[in-house]
């Protein structure tokens, strides 16, 4: 049976006999990152058309529906429309910050990606403290988007990056609690490790009410981590035109847009790792036979899904929710979410240093 | 008390967006309920809203008469100008003279389609139609005479 384990063995094992260790190793890396630019490209066009289908269907319309078979390729030509369009510099602006910017928010996301679990045994990067890797990469986007705000020298631009630098700053603290509600349930910070202690039963199950509601303070923080709406303050159309990617146009407002669904993709991927148990099928307990039957489905199937369904999740959020004003927002970090977390966190600790949990 | 006031602060706040949630939902699993219009695709069978307001008409019966009085309310309820009423005066067998329009003038380019003439008409002789194909060429095709060729107003309507 053919599995994304086996090609990757199969293919490290060719190259180390037909080349020596050093070079296949690059070698390797040449293919990690063609392979990671293409997952980039490919997660923008679809999460891009997934995202105006389901607004279309939840406010009954249609969506995109004239280009290919169901509007299919609409988002293949609105690439193409944007790569010929010319990318624009402000006079005023600093130029080598503006141009910059674009690039350092695509670079958090291929970063994140190292560590991330897609299939059984297919990961970039094991790293044994996987979760406080990602806990502070994911913290440097703010950098490029105060760097696009900065730059565009333009007082909409720099308001729509101040408000997500504290957008951000505040929401990683209880997104932070909520990790860590599961690194105290499993004892390590590995990410193949989380994975694994998850055999017999996701952590969203077995956790019993403290794993449920950290699982909900990460759905709620993540959102404002990647600055969607109900959380959009940096972009606020109504209010800052765009925000910080006001003066951006071409090319480098796509890479921007293309981050944001990068990011939520990692952000749900990560989700997905730690309350849904990454690539890890649905395991009951002692129920040997439906084990059994839940074994056969590919274990990158069972990620993706799980993935895809905490991104709809989101997009659900998006498109229902009304958005927040500024102070309503901090009030609803600091007042709210930040007391629940810690109260959670103590409550999952005693939890798990008396093993109450299954 | 504070404690208690602060669930249920929150209680209330993740029920509502509960329900917000249930609603569009219950939308997106349920594509029946999508209301857009393909408009040049399904020309023929357009499913537009009753209220739809798209041009002033004076309904014909089938004897070609029409209910207007030519009292003009609608031209003095008019608030630019669109409509102008043309009496004339019939003489029936008796001798006894009766006002009747000539022509009801309406001019579309001038129309809000604030319905205000629809209101003011005692007898209901004119109404609001759902047509919005109304591009032409030269722009004294969209002045239009509401009565037809040889109507009359119906018996009985005063």
């Amino acid at each position: 049976m053919y599995s994304l384990e086996g090609i990757t063995k199969s293919i490290q094992d060719w190259l180390f006999l037909k080349f020596d260790p050093t070079l296949a190793l690059a070698i390797e890396c040449v293919i990690v990152i063609l392979l990671a630019i293409s997952l980039f490209a490919i997660l923008g066009l679809v999460l891009v058309l997934m995202e105006r289908k389901v607004a279309a269907h939840i406010q009954i319309r249609l969506g995109p529906n004239r280009v290919g078979p169901g509007g299919m390729f609409q988002t293949v030509a609105d690439t193409l429309k944007l790569i010929m369009k010319e990318g624009l510099t402000p006079d005023n602006a600093d130029k080598f910050l503006f141009n910059l910017a674009p690039f350092v928010v695509m670079m958090v996301g291929m970063l994140l990606l190292a560590p991330i679990a897609f299939a059984k045994n297919f990961q970039i990067w094991d790293i044994n403290i996987g979760v406080l890797y990602i806990s502070s990469v994911s913290s440097l986007s703010v950098i490029g988007i105060l760097m696009a705000g900065w730059a565009s020298n333009n007082k909409y631009s720099l308001l729509g990056a101040m408000r997500s630098g504290a957008q951000i700053v505040s929401y990683e603290l209880s997104a932070g609690f909520a990790v860590l509600t599961i690194v105290v349930f499993t004892g390590s910070l590995q990410i193949s490790e989380i994975v694994a202690s998850q055999q017999t039963g996701w952590w969203l199950f077995k956790g019993h009410i403290p794993a449920l509601i950290s699982f909900v303070l990460y759905i709620i923080a993540v959102t404002a981590e990647t600055n969607r709406a109900p959380f959009d303050l940096a972009e606020a159309e109504s209010e800052l035109t765009a925000g910080f990617h006001t003066e951006y146009s071409g090319m480098r407002f796509a890479l921007f847009f293309l981050a944001e669904y990068i990011n939520i993709f990692i952000v749900c991927a990560i989700g997905a790792t730690l309350f849904l148990g990454g690539w890890m099928p649905l395991h009951i307990g002692q129920w040997e036979s439906f084990n059994h039957i839940m074994d056969y489905i590919p274990s990158s199937v069972w990620f993706m899904g799980k993935t895809f369904f905490l991104i709809f999740l989101i997009m659900w959020f998006r498109w229902t929710f009304p958005r927040l004003r500024v102070d309503q927002l901090l009030n609803l970090e600091w007042k709210y979410l930040l007391p629940i977390s810690l109260f959670n966190l103590l409550l999952a600790t005693v939890i798990a240093i008396f093993g109450w949990h299954f | 008390m504070f404690l208690k006031e602060y669930i249920t602060e929150v209680y209330n706040g993740v029920s509502s967006l509960l329900k917000g949630m249930r609603k569009t939902g219950y939308y997106f699993v349920h594509p029946k309920e999508i209301i857009t219009e393909q408009y040049p695709d399904n020309r023929a069978h357009l499913n537009l809203a009753e209220r739809f307001k798209g041009e002033v008409i004076m309904p014909h019966d089938e004897n070609n008469e029409h209910t207007c009085t030519g009292c003009t309310a609608c031209e003095l309820a008019c608030p630019n100008g669109t409509i102008k009423v043309v009496t004339k005066f019939e003489v029936s067998p008796e001798g006894k003279k009766k006002k009747a329009i000539d022509a009801l003038v309406y001019r579309l380019e001038l129309c809000t389609m604030c319905n205000l003439c629809i209101v003011a008409c005692p007898s209901d002789a004119i109404k609001m139609a759902p047509n919005f194909e109304h591009s032409v060429f030269d722009r004294t095709k969209l002045t239009k005479v509401l009565n037809h060729p040889g109507s009359k107003i119906k018996e009985g309507i005063e």
